[in-house]
């Protein structure tokens, strides 16, 4: 990978400049805080320069869009983080957002309106598939021929907001084989950190649900275990240690496959 | 005397209509004690989903086995019920197989009715050889222990005995035209019956008579005593699959509905202009209850949702907190619902119209904290369900109450929410440092 710095304007410097960039890239906290979420968002924004998107962050005006909240049953919190970004984001006029978490995506596309915060939102792996179908990025690279990759659908991309395509067919352009889990799309397994379980341990059972997804995956023998949420990212990479197959699978975000297929 | 029988099957007819008409103005009414929910929105897409999903069974044939088999039951009685309008009509009149001057239509007629009921056989008895030989997991999981399973199997030894003697009547009824027994119209094909008939070519005309008419009575009495099973089964998806598919959410799965009580308080929160010390106005309301801790916190269509539920457990055999082990069952978030709900209903029944309390609630005497903390929000028992009935809108309900009425989160969730109060992420990190990636 190259080390060019990445260009990451800010809202704040835009406006200062008198530009409205095109879109707002929503970063999100696990994005923005967790080491290995970082490298996704990193992955990302090199597509985003590498096709010259016009996109700005909010930076450190941006705020936890209370999605976890909302789901462990605290609509106060989640109510007030709402209402405090979406102050934030009509006030620099955003019309369309791109971030790389499902539950971001979830909650600013279906809980925001309501709230008064309408956008057009999209998740990265559709924004990256119009980037590929409009010709301003080509995935050529041949770094992914014969590897096998099996995609894990996040729950609040798939189920919820029924978008199973969009990641399938950006990974379509690379050299890899994709096969499919038993459980794929409508019938994918979560991998258990919705629902804010991510933040506190499972209750009693027999099994991790991470380990019970990451045995799914890897009884497709894949090379890479991809997927396109931070969380899924976080349990299937525990889970594939758990089995002790971390030598020979890798558990990627589209983001970071486009980006290290296109050597950025 | 010679209308007696008449007299005596209107009789009949009217006590199992009527019981039925008080078991459903009962359910009506339990139902409304939910919370009102305006659901009036949508309307073409919510009649798509009812014909899609209810009357065109589009989630049944998910699971193609189940799927099919249940196709053959749900158009077998739907159509085998054509007979029960000629029944009704020959048993207040005295006529018989009045719909007989259809000629080769009414003979189309009874011949599919024949073989359907064969297929409804054969189909129910590999629905018991499921439950009760092969003994799928989702069929024998712990809240199936009990009356639930008595009740899945009753519901197929009914449908098993009404098309017995559906068939009973039609195969005396067809030997009785071969002997050209008077009153006995030559009509209906009897693709099916003419083998059980060939049993009965020793009987004389009056046993044969005897036969039919025992047949004939049992079966429609039959009919009325299920109609009126229903409301103490979980047979009752029946009726309630329809509308509960057409109140069922419109929405994409991923949406929660945000509540509207605590944005007022919010925007007062952060409303710089407020008087935080200002006293009530004279027509203040008691602030509305956050989240559900008993049915009646829940909304009507949630009630709905939990009446039709006919435990086919599909929803639990996807749920991820279920297959590792976890205490939580979405199909028992819907069984104890109704039950609650029925209890309640009893309680006010037994108290000339008025709930007396009793102390007990869904929330702790029904489903614990322990299930509620297990949810991953993943969907998959919405997804799942046949009749589109969503046990997550209930655990997340009750989460609320647990959260916003009792402070009640685990205490990690407590750590994660304090820190998206105090610094906008869940995790303990300056929200100056948002940025700090870039550089990394």
């Amino acid at each position: 990978m190259s080390n060019d710095k990445l260009r990451v304007p800010t809202m704040g410097q835009c406006m200062a400049e008198g530009k409205q960039p095109e879109i707002l890239f929503w970063v999100g906290s696990a994005g923005s805080f967790d080491d290995r979420a970082k490298k996704i968002t990193r992955a990302f924004v090199k597509i985003l320069n590498k096709a010259n998107v016009d996109f700005a962050v909010l930076g450190t005006e941006e705020s936890c869009t209370g999605d976890v909240a909302k789901r462990a049953g605290n609509e106060f919190l989640f109510q007030m983080q709402a209402l405090m970004n979406i102050e934030v984001l009509n006030g620099y006029g955003i019309k369309k957002i791109v971030t790389c978490d499902p539950h971001s995506y979830n909650c600013l596309k279906n809980e925001y309106p309501g709230l008064g915060g309408n956008y057009e939102v999209v998740h990265h792996t559709q924004f990256i598939q119009d980037l590929i179908n409009s010709e301003k990025l080509n995935v050529s690279g041949s770094l992914y021929k014969g590897k096998r990759i099996t995609f894990h659908d996040p729950c609040y991309l798939g189920r919820a907001n029924n978008e199973y395509n969009a990641p399938r067919e950006v990974l379509k352009n690379t050299d890899a084989d994709i096969v499919e889990m038993k459980r794929h799309k409508q019938t994918a397994l979560c991998c258990g950190a919705g629902g804010a379980q991510m933040f506190k341990e499972p209750e009693k059972g027999d099994k991790d649900i991470n380990v019970l997804r990451t045995e799914d995956a890897l009884s497709t023998k894949p090379n890479i275990i991809a997927t396109g949420c931070p969380y899924c990212i976080t349990m299937m990479t525990d889970g594939v240690k758990n089995k002790e197959k971390e030598d020979t699978v890798k558990v990627m975000d589209i983001a970071e496959i486009i980006a290290t297929a296109e050597e950025l | 005397m010679e209308y007696l029988s008449n007299i005596l099957f209107a009789i009949v007819l009217v006590a199992g209509i009527g019981f039925f008409t008080k078991n459903v103005l009962r359910l009506s009414r339990n139902i409304k004690l939910g919370r009102d929910v305006d659901v009036s929105d949508n309307k073409s897409q919510r009649w798509k989903n009812m014909a899609k999903i209810a009357l065109g069974q589009t989630k049944m044939v998910v699971r193609p086995v189940a799927g099919f088999l249940h196709i053959i039951v749900y158009v077998g009685f739907i159509i085998i019920n054509l007979e029960v309008l000629e029944i009704i009509i020959d048993g207040l009149f005295g006529t018989h197989r009045i719909f007989a001057l259809l000629g080769s239509v009414y003979n189309l007629l009874i011949g599919s009715f024949e073989i359907l009921a064969v297929l409804v056989i054969v189909a129910v008895v590999i629905f018991w050889i499921r439950r009760n030989v092969i003994r799928i997991k989702r069929f024998i999981n712990p809240e199936m222990k009990g009356w639930p399973k008595n009740d899945g199997n009753i519901i197929l030894y009914i449908e098993l005995v009404l098309m017995t003697l559906f068939l009973t009547m039609n195969a005396a009824d067809y030997q009785l035209q071969l002997l050209d027994a008077p009153h006995y119209t030559k009509a209906g094909a009897f693709p099916a019956s003419q083998f059980i008939a060939s049993l009965f070519s020793d009987m004389s005309i009056s046993s044969l008579i005897i036969l039919e008419r025992t047949a004939w009575w049992l079966h429609i009495i039959g009919i009325l005593c299920f109609l009126n099973y229903l409301y103490y089964s979980k047979h009752l998806h029946i009726l309630l699959a329809f509308p509960n598919t057409y109140y069922g959410s419109v929405e994409p799965k991923g949406k929660l509905n945000n509540l509207e009580a605590i944005t007022k308080e919010v925007k007062l929160m952060m409303d710089p202009s407020a008087d935080p010390f200002a006293a009530p106005t004279e027509d203040a309301s008691v602030p509305e209850k956050f989240g559900a801790s008993d049915v009646k916190d829940l909304s009507w269509v949630q009630l709905l949702n939990a009446y039709t539920c006919t435990e086919c457990g599909r929803c639990t055999s996807s749920c991820p907190a279920n297959l590792t082990g976890k205490k939580l069952s979405p199909r028992k978030i819907m069984m104890d619902t109704r039950d609650r709900l029925e209890e309640v209903g009893k309680n006010i029944d037994a108290n000339k119209g008025v709930f007396v309390d009793d102390g007990k609630q869904l929330l702790g005497d029904y489903i614990t904290n322990e299930e509620l903390w297990a949810c991953t929000t993943c969907n998959a028992c919405v997804e799942e369900c046949p009749v589109s009935i969503s046990p997550l809108s209930i655990i997340q309900d009750m989460r609320r109450y647990l959260v916003m009425e009792q402070s009640a989160a685990p205490v990690e969730l407590n750590n994660m929410m304090s820190n998206i109060e105090n610094n906008g992420a869940p995790w303990p990190y300056n929200q100056m440092d948002r940025l700090n990636w870039v550089e990394e």
